[in-house]
């Protein structure tokens, strides 16, 4: 392994968005199960981190009855260390809409909305730019889909799609409980398509490319490429779009430093991969493969020998405590007691063995937590705890 | 409908002007509650903060409890109930900044204004606060001060940055 360069480099999403109002018209002759299907045999999954299969997710949603729907764009890209949403929104933004309006057209919607992060506030008065623009062509072929910016406000959980809806009715970005998915009651109580940012840019691509050159591409489960957002201790820090399916000891071959100890894959709820692994893990979708396949919303971040792993996770459980919404116990208390906990022992004030406990407490939180934050929280601090035992202690 | 930007020259008005703007902001929004997030954006525009007074306006105009609108503006980090100083200066804690010395720039900070995070300077011209990763982690740490984002900083370089605000 490693002897052949594997990584492939991927051009799609980038790539110049000039025929967009071609793509739009073509899309919107088209019926609805067509382009259902297109999606579906492409094999995308959601590029937000959760990896629904997003074929589905439109077709489930166009078979909803009700007269009003809406389509969101998921631009609250909170997940730490990417920045890959924002690049595709100010180079392409034309893709996004483009795809947002044939969604539009599929499940019979003329609403959409972009849930865009705060902190991104520089992007909106070119995105608006784009929108009118956008607005104006649908105008001239007579098709009746308007798009608004909702700006978000400074709340990381606002990005699960649930506390996403909740925060544009005006209120606490608390997650609700699921079911019922969006795709029957979303914003409003009206079924929604929810899409990440760059989901949408894939299925432009599909609807300008067909179905097959995206399948073409990747690997069982996890078809097509992905942007991955590079970070931390490499050489080469920025936006690369690969093909999925790739193994971690190709990526910190290309990379790293030449001493990474770790990845963090997928961010502070993401997974922590320690150097002996590296071979034996692939970017991609869980699916019934052999070895161990690791989904991300793009964030990838290299740690070589000189950090502390100890200071990682103390830095992520400080997020998880700022950012849990506090409306679950196990969640809300749980973050606190682990970061009380990983400093106590650091001290000395409690004895090693004091990890397993909040190695179970960790579980607990997996099987309790009534969202994604909560639940997630486990990931990475197994994978530290148990990889860097020592580093925890002394 | 008015825009964030007509809003920005405020500084001029007097109380009773800005009650009025606000007023017709939450009329341009239809008094519903499904928009409150933007008018509270809108209020702290205005206003520049959120202070007591300002969310029993929002409450009377709107027909809501206060207690409703301050549980829905605590919810949020960008909004702040607590004036804030001319220039807001914050550092990125997330991953990346961190393990690359954002902690040391915050100390440094603190040490250099003299006041913790959360608060304003007595001069009133700067505010120090916190923020999680905003994908500026290739040129790790990274730091804004209101609206500009200054890269790979380091504790040396802070009483200079200071200075040239000053
Ligand atoms: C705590 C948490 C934070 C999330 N943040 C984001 C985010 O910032 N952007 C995003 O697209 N999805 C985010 N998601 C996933 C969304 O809930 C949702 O699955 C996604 O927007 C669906 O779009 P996709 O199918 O195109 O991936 C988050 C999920 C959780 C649990
Ligand atoms: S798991 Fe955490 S973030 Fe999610 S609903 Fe519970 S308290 Fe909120
Ligand atoms: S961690 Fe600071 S910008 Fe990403």
């Amino acid at each position: 392994m490693g002897s052949v360069y594997q990584l492939k480099r991927v051009d799609f999403i980038f790539k110049d968005e000039k025929d967009w109002k071609v793509i739009l018209k073509n899309s919107i002759s088209r019926p609805a199960h067509e382009l259902i299907n297109e999606l579906i045999s492409s094999e995308l999954k959601g590029r937000g981190g959760a990896g629904f299969p997003t074929g589905l997710k439109w077709k489930l949603t166009a078979e909803e009855n009700d007269l009003v729907k809406y389509v969101i764009c998921n631009a609250d890209e909170g997940e730490p260390g990417t920045f890959k949403d924002r690049e595709i929104l100010s180079k392409v933004p034309l893709k996004v809409l483009t795809s947002m309006a044939v969604c539009g057209h599929v499940i019979r919607s003329n609403t959409g909305y972009i849930y865009l992060r705060g902190e991104y506030f520089f992007l909106q008065k070119d995105l608006n730019k784009a929108i009118s623009e956008f607005e104006e062509y649908c105008r001239e072929i007579n098709f009746d889909f308007s798009i608004r910016i909702f700006m978000g406000s400074g709340a990381y959980i606002c990005g699960e799609e649930t506390a996403l809806f909740e925060s544009m009715e005006g209120k606490r970005g608390e997650p609700r409980n699921k079911p019922p998915f969006p795709s029957s009651y979303g914003y409003m109580g009206k079924p929604t398509v929810i899409n990440n940012v760059e989901t949408l840019a894939h299925t432009y691509t599909i609807f300008e490319y067909g179905a097959k050159r995206f399948y073409d591409l990747g690997v069982q489960y996890s078809r097509g490429s992905k942007l991955f957002s590079v970070s931390g201790d490499t050489p080469k820090p920025g936006i690369y779009e690969l093909e999925l399916g790739m193994s971690l000891f190709d990526f910190v071959e290309e990379f790293g430093d030449g001493d990474t100890k770790a990845v963090q894959v997928g961010g502070a709820s993401g997974f922590l991969v320690p150097r002996k692994r590296f071979n034996e893990t692939t970017i991609g979708f869980q699916g019934k493969l052999t070895g161990i396949s690791l989904p991300t919303g793009g964030s990838m971040m290299l740690f070589n020998s000189s950090r502390s792993m100890y200071n990682v996770l103390d830095n992520y459980l400080e997020f998880f405590r700022e950012e849990s919404c506090g409306q679950c116990t196990p969640c809300r208390v749980g973050c606190q007691q682990l970061l009380n906990g990983i400093k106590a022992v650091k001290r000395g004030d409690k004895n090693a063995q004091y990890l397993d406990k909040l190695l179970r407490l960790t579980e607990t939180m997996q099987n309790t937590a009534k969202c994604g934050l909560g639940q997630s929280v486990a990931n990475s601090f197994s994978a530290i705890v148990e990889n860097f035992r020592e580093e925890m202690i002394y | 409908m008015i825009t964030t930007d007509e809003v920005c020259n405020v500084l001029k008005m007097t109380e009773e002007e800005k009650y009025d703007l606000l007023k017709t902001v939450i009329t341009d929004y239809e008094r519903k509650e499904n928009n409150l997030i933007q008018i509270l954006h809108m209020a702290q525009a205005i206003f520049g903060y959120l202070p007591v007074e300002v969310q029993y306006f929002i409450a009377g105009q709107m027909d809501l409890s206060v207690s409703k609108i301050n549980s829905v503006l605590t919810f949020y980090s960008f909004f702040s109930t607590q004036p804030k100083g001319k220039y807001t200066v914050s550092i990125c804690l997330g991953t990346a900044c961190y393990v690359r010395g954002g902690k040391d720039v915050l100390n440094k900070l603190k040490s250099v204004l003299g006041i913790d995070v959360g608060f304003t300077t007595e001069d009133k011209v700067f505010s120090l606060s916190v923020m999680r990763c905003i994908g500026a982690c290739g040129l790790a740490p990274a730091m804004t001060i209101n609206k500009k984002v200054y890269k790979q900083v380091n504790p040396n370089k802070i009483p200079m940055i200071l200075g040239m605000l000053k």
